[in-house]
């Protein structure tokens, strides 16, 4: 911890590296140049995290190496801010790393038009990785007004990604999404107030050790969830959350889904769970828990109602999202075992979850931005015979929506084994039920999808279509898509990987 | 609630139902009454916090505590917040965005300050402020310097700075154009200033921003300086971006117009902005 | 009722009347301002924990304010443009459609 080149300072290297891409790509002013410095950056940033993961899981497991903590500015807590890594924060930075790679490589060909005046990637690429910077920054952070901050970053670059392509419905769903956000992260500055006024500092280590189930500790938890829950879109605070991810560009929409909703997930399991768990009433997780399940339906039976692709898709997160509240009510049964750090079975259900979730989700997105590209159009209705055109998009769909279901062998499957194996565990038996019937519901909605899509004639019609394609779409694009649905496969055959990674934080 | 965005004073077509209203107002009067008493009641724990900034104000180079905190303690905050205010400025970029790859030459203005030469607008104004703008320039200065011991600092003096751009630029006789590099440049200074001390400082102590006890002072007038040219940039940009929206009429079809959209997300291409015509506000 | 608990009620207020307005007014000026009130609460919450009748007040909540304020203007700022684009589409729209 003493000397610069200790390992200690890829921490905020994971925060610095893409302020400095956002800094090189404002700055720059061919758009060839930006796009090439965004790839490197995000190779070096899996370099980085790939690191990181090797040095925490070589390095020990004693009890005061359970996180590891980076001091800026050499002051430590609660003078100071702290930079903390657990096993679970350590699983969701290798998965925007990843993510972010595959990602930066799909947008520098969707974004690129060489033969344009306008050049659209002077505002992508700037806020792409202030994007990538706030959700780092946030998942490393160990102080709750620093939390704030990494919230409104995110919040600020995500709705300016929203807007980017400037149509009218994009602005509207960007300017709810915004109000929404501005509004949650107002309640939680809010709680933040009323934490500070109880326990005097703003460190999570050491709130979770002084919390106690007082009156305005849980009016701050009550807040902090209101504010979250805005932001994670659970029913019923979802109803940004469509039109926002639906209205979006390919990449946008694809990253919004797979993290940026994941971000005030982590924040609510860390607060729930970790730093104020004393004032967590069994009920309230009980509470979270039904939300969750109210989710599943809700967001599923829209998504069978949805008449765009991308609209669709975006109903399917508001679905798939719901899985991950049920986190709360699965996590301990007892009292005691709480307070003890983000672990156990659930967590590591839930982690899994969310890997499997985000890389089947940007798959979904990104296949369906293609297909937009190519068709010029995203209508369920009218995509009649895609399987003769595009059929690495459709095999990408399909796979990603076995993950959704639920099938064998993707990681999908296993994350829900994991969660059904939880459930039972714990004698809370009804949860497994949700989770098969959301299993069922999403198979609805995805064989919706690719029933249509293998029928060429359009029996109502009754007559051929014209569904020609109108542009041509560069394969590496439908190759980024396809490897993320391939990821999926591979996690669900090495479930090892993510499950040892969510336990390195564990004294045992 | 936010269905369409509404635009219309007194128009009671959207509006919520009489009794959802007195429901809602209802309800949050209940949880305010809740809070309010939660707090009243509670034990204010004095926290250890303000003590222990004041045994750590002589090492960390200012004698203002809230600027010790800002710039020492907690400056990792504010750098993310700088941040904050980049990703709006970026937002707020004009859309005349060429590509250089094409087309080298930027037109529309490559200056970011040029002068209007012509007839004055609003003199009484533009009288006011040949004596007005050296003083505010005078007084951000000074309210920069004095951050260090007394209330001032960057946001201040940034924010002066700004006022005086947006004086200017009401006046009729300045015109701000935000796609030229030195535009680019002021408003990512701050941030640059501030990543390079951070780096810098970790070569001689090995923590990421934590200056060496002698070099604390003159470390952070220097992050405050480059804060105060990038916060009156963003904040002025900000301004001239909102301004110009508002004067923009697309009955004459701007160069850009022309250009499909197949980049365009949603099923209704015909209804993008496309990019502003590059010149400046119309007063 | 001490002076402190005076400022608590009219904080949380603000915040009240703040969200009452974000979620019922139908302007969207009138929104983004309710936003801006709440905030104005949160903060004189914050400023209102930090007086100490000891000594000089907690420097660390005046820090919090001071950056609370700037992410308001900035999330305002961002408010107002898409507001502004979008009033500028429809009112492009409503033209054409005569």
């Amino acid at each position: 911890m003493d000397s610069l080149f200790s390992l200690d300072i890829l921490l905020p290297t994971l925060v610095g590296l893409p302020l400095i891409a956002a800094i090189l790509t404002t700055l720059l002013k061919s758009p060839g140049l930006r796009a090439s410095i965004s790839i490197a950056m995000a190779l070096i940033q899996l370099i980085i995290v790939a690191t990181l993961l090797l040095w925490l899981s070589n390095s020990g497991t004693s009890l005061e190496t359970q996180y590891q903590r980076y001091s800026l500015g050499g002051w430590g807590a609660p003078l100071g801010i702290d930079l903390a890594i657990d096993g679970f924060s350590a699983l969701m930075l290798a998965l925007t790393a990843a993510l972010t790679l595959v990602l930066t490589v799909y947008s520098r060909y969707y974004f690129f038009e060489p033969h344009s005046r306008l050049d659209k990637t002077a505002r992508f690429w700037p806020l792409w990785w202030l994007l990538i910077m706030g959700i780092n920054a946030l998942f490393l952070s160990g102080d709750i007004f620093n939390i704030y901050v990494t919230l409104e970053i995110i919040g600020l670059a995500a709705v300016s990604l929203v807007a980017l392509d400037g149509s009218r419905a994009a602005l509207t769903a960007a300017l709810r999404y915004l109000l929404v956000g501005l509004l949650g992260s107002l309640c939680y500055l809010l709680a933040v107030a009323l934490l500070y006024r109880a326990y005097g500092t703003l460190d999570l280590a050491q709130l979770s050790a002084i919390a106690e189930p007082t009156a305005i500790t849980w009016a701050a938890l009550a807040l902090i969830t209101t504010g979250l829950l805005l932001k994670t879109a659970l029913v019923p605070l979802h109803f940004w959350l469509p039109l926002a991810h639906g209205s979006a560009p390919a990449p946008v929409s694809a990253i919004l889904s797979a993290l940026v909703v994941k971000t005030s997930f982590y924040l609510l399991a860390r607060f729930w769970l970790d730093t104020l768990a004393p004032a967590a009433t069994d009920y309230g997780l009980l509470m979270l828990g039904v939300l969750g399940a109210a989710a599943i339906l809700w967001g599923s039976i829209q998504a069978l109602r949805a008449t765009r692709l991308k609209l669709m898709v975006a109903y399917s997160t508001v679905a798939q999202l719901g899985y991950l509240f049920l986190l709360f009510p699965l996590f301990s049964p007892d009292e005691d075992a709480r307070g003890a750090g983000l672990s156990g079975p659930a967590v590591s259900a839930v982690g899994y979850f969310i890997v499997a979730h985000a890389c089947a989700k940007a798959a979904m997105f990104l296949a369906a931005g293609n297909i937009m590209r190519t068709f010029g159009h995203d209508e369920i209705a009218r995509l009649h015979g895609l399987a003769k055109y595009m059929p690495l998009s459709l095999f990408t769909f399909a796979i990603a929506g076995a993950s959704l279901i639920g099938l064998p062998p993707s990681a999908g499957f296993l994350s829900k084994w994991l969660l059904l194996n939880v459930a039972i565990d714990t004698a809370q038996w009804w949860w497994a039920i949700i989770i098969l019937m959301g299993g069922l519901m999403a198979a609805m909605y995805v064989f919706r999808v690719l029933n249509i899509a293998f029928i060429s004639v359009d029996e109502k019609a009754q007559t051929e279509p014209k569904n020609l394609p109108t542009n041509k779409l560069p394969t590496i694009m439908s190759l980024c898509a396809f490897l993320l649905a391939m990821l999926t496969i591979v996690l669900g055959f090495n479930a090892e990987l993510i499950l040892d990674l969510v336990t390195i934080g564990d004294d045992v | 609630m936010f269905k369409t965005p509404e635009f219309k004073e007194n128009n009671h077509a959207n509006e919520l139902p009489f009794a959802t209203r007195i429901l809602c107002a209802t309800a949050i009067g209940a949880l305010g009454l809740g809070l309010i008493f939660a707090l009243i009641l509670s034990e204010n724990i004095s926290s250890s916090l303000p003590a222990l900034v004041q045994q750590n104000l002589t090492q960390s180079g200012v004698q203002n505590p809230v600027t010790a905190v800002l710039l020492n303690f907690r400056s990792y905050d504010t750098l993310l917040e700088i941040g904050v205010l980049l990703t709006v400025a970026i937002a707020m970029l004009p859309n005349s965005n060429f590509n250089s790859d094409i087309n080298p030459h930027m037109p529309g203005g490559s200056r970011l300050v040029s002068v209007v030469n012509s007839a004055p607008v609003n003199p009484p104004l533009e009288a006011l402020l040949r004596w007005l703008i050296p003083m505010i320039i005078v007084m951000a200065g000074y309210m920069l310097w004095t951050g260090a011991a007394l209330p001032g600092g960057a946001f201040q003096s940034g924010a002066l700075l700004a006022g005086a751009g947006v004086l200017a630029q009401l006046s009729g006789r300045l015109q701000f154009c935000f796609t030229s590099t030195t535009a680019k440049l002021l408003l990512t200074i701050g941030l640059i200033t501030f990543v390079m001390v951070a780096v810098g400082v970790a070569t001689t102590t090995g923590v990421i921003l934590q200056y060496p006890l002698e070099l604390a002072a003159p470390l952070i007038l220097l992050i405050e300086t480059a804060a105060t040219l990038s916060i009156a940039a963003i904040l002025l940009l900000s301004y001239n971006t909102l301004a110009t929206q508002t004067f923009e009429s697309s009955s004459e079809p701007s160069v850009f117009d022309k250009q499909p959209s197949a980049l365009s997300e949603t099923s209704a291409p015909n209804e993008t902005l496309q990019s502003q015509t590059a010149e400046g506000p119309k007063p | 009722m001490t002076q402190e608990s005076l400022y608590i009620i009219a904080s949380i207020g603000l915040f009240g009347i703040g969200l009452y307005g974000v979620i019922v007014a139908p302007h969207i000026l009138r929104k983004i301002l309710a936003i801006n009130i709440m905030s104005v609460g949160v903060f004189m919450l914050l400023v209102v924990s930090a007086s100490n009748m000891n000594s000089t007040p907690d420097p660390v909540l005046h820090a919090m304010v001071l950056t609370g304020i700037v992410v308001a203007i900035a999330g305002t700022a961002l408010a107002l443009l898409l507001a502004v684009k979008i009033h500028t589409l429809s009112r492009d729209s409503d033209k054409d459609d005569h």
